[in-house]
């Protein structure tokens, strides 16, 4: 994303505030990231019992404690990662938007039972 | 007026954490809406920040506690694995659901998918929280950043629904119950 730095359009240039957009940015991409994380663990624990296996972390909940925890570590790693890159920074929001939306909605699909079974071919 | 103790933690989950955390959420999206267009709208007084920041926090901890209560204490009831050659299934909500195909969905759609999409309403609204008391005011100025937090925020609502609206259903077809009554009140005969 460093490229995308200030190559702002004219809509996001009136975005020229007080505080940098970058933290804001990095926790709004971090949140898709986490959803989807969460969204794939739990297919792909589905899909690979050996994975399914390792996701159990609890064994009264079973692979759902795993699956939950990997993706919370995901999302709050790539939030740290990102917003220790871009505090300071204004980036292209507008981008970082649609990548956001995008992790989100994938998230949300893979999610939902007929389309994760349809993926593994079930 | 007995309950079970495993149906009162399922009604804290659902109704003391979940169905608060929507009902927040009417609040919440005025609130929001007026921090967002402070053209149309009477600005905010240091006061009305704080107590905005507290309902948002509350939000971000009705959702956690809902996931978490979910996750930790009710699943482990609702897919408990019977001794073998018990017939009834009661005390086992996700084999009494997959034991017949007509209930069998509930658990294969509902409940695969609740328990899965229920966790982005926590980090979504826990990214909302995290901007707007970061940002304050200042978001005003940020057009996009703020259309990103709404649409997450309306996201989280979203997640929250089809949990909690999965979650009405699953115990209503296979009640998570079991463990010791509690007499909340005699009866009068």
């Amino acid at each position: 994303m460093n490229s995308d730095r200030q190559e702002n359009g004219p809509a996001e240039m009136s975005e020229e505030p007080g505080i940098p957009n970058g933290a804001a940015a990095a926790a709004i991409l971090s949140a898709g990231i986490g959803c989807f994380a969460v969204s794939l663990c739990g297919w792909l624990g589905d899909a690979v019992p050996a994975l399914g296996h390792f996701f159990i972390f609890y064994r009264p909940t079973g692979p759902l404690s795993g699956v939950t925890t990997t993706g919370i570590i995901v999302w709050l790693l790539s939030w740290f990662v990102l917003s220790r890159a871009w505090r300071a920074e204004n980036v292209a929001i507008g981008k970082i938007n649609v990548i956001a939306f995008l992790f989100l909605g994938a998230g949300l699909l893979l999610s939902f039972p007929p389309i994760g079974d349809l993926l593994q071919g079930k | 007026m007995q309950i079970s103790f495993r149906a009162l933690i399922t009604a804290l989950h659902g109704m003391g954490f979940g169905a608060l955390f929507l009902l927040a959420f009417s609040g919440a999206l005025i609130e929001l809406f007026r921090i967002c267009t402070p053209e149309r709208s009477s600005p905010f007084s240091i006061r009305e920040r704080k107590f905005l920041n507290g309902y948002l926090i509350a939000m971000v901890l009705l959702a956690w506690g809902a996931v978490l209560s979910g996750a930790y204490l009710v699943y482990p009831w609702y897919r408990a694995v019977p001794p073998l050659g018990t017939t009834d299934l009661a005390g086992y909500p996700q084999r009494l659901l997959i034991s017949s195909p007509t209930t069998s969905g509930w658990h294969s759609v509902g409940m695969e998918w609740k328990e899965h999409v229920a966790w982005f309403a926590p980090i979504a609204i826990t990214m909302v929280a995290y901007v707007f008391i970061k940002y304050g005011s200042e978001l005003s100025r940020h057009r996009q950043v703020r259309n990103a937090v709404l649409a997450f925020g309306a996201a989280a609502f979203i997640a929250a629904l089809i949990a909690g609206g999965f979650g009405a259903f699953l115990n209503k077809y296979a009640p998570v119950q079991g463990g010791p009554e509690i007499t909340l009140m005699k009866g009068t005969q």
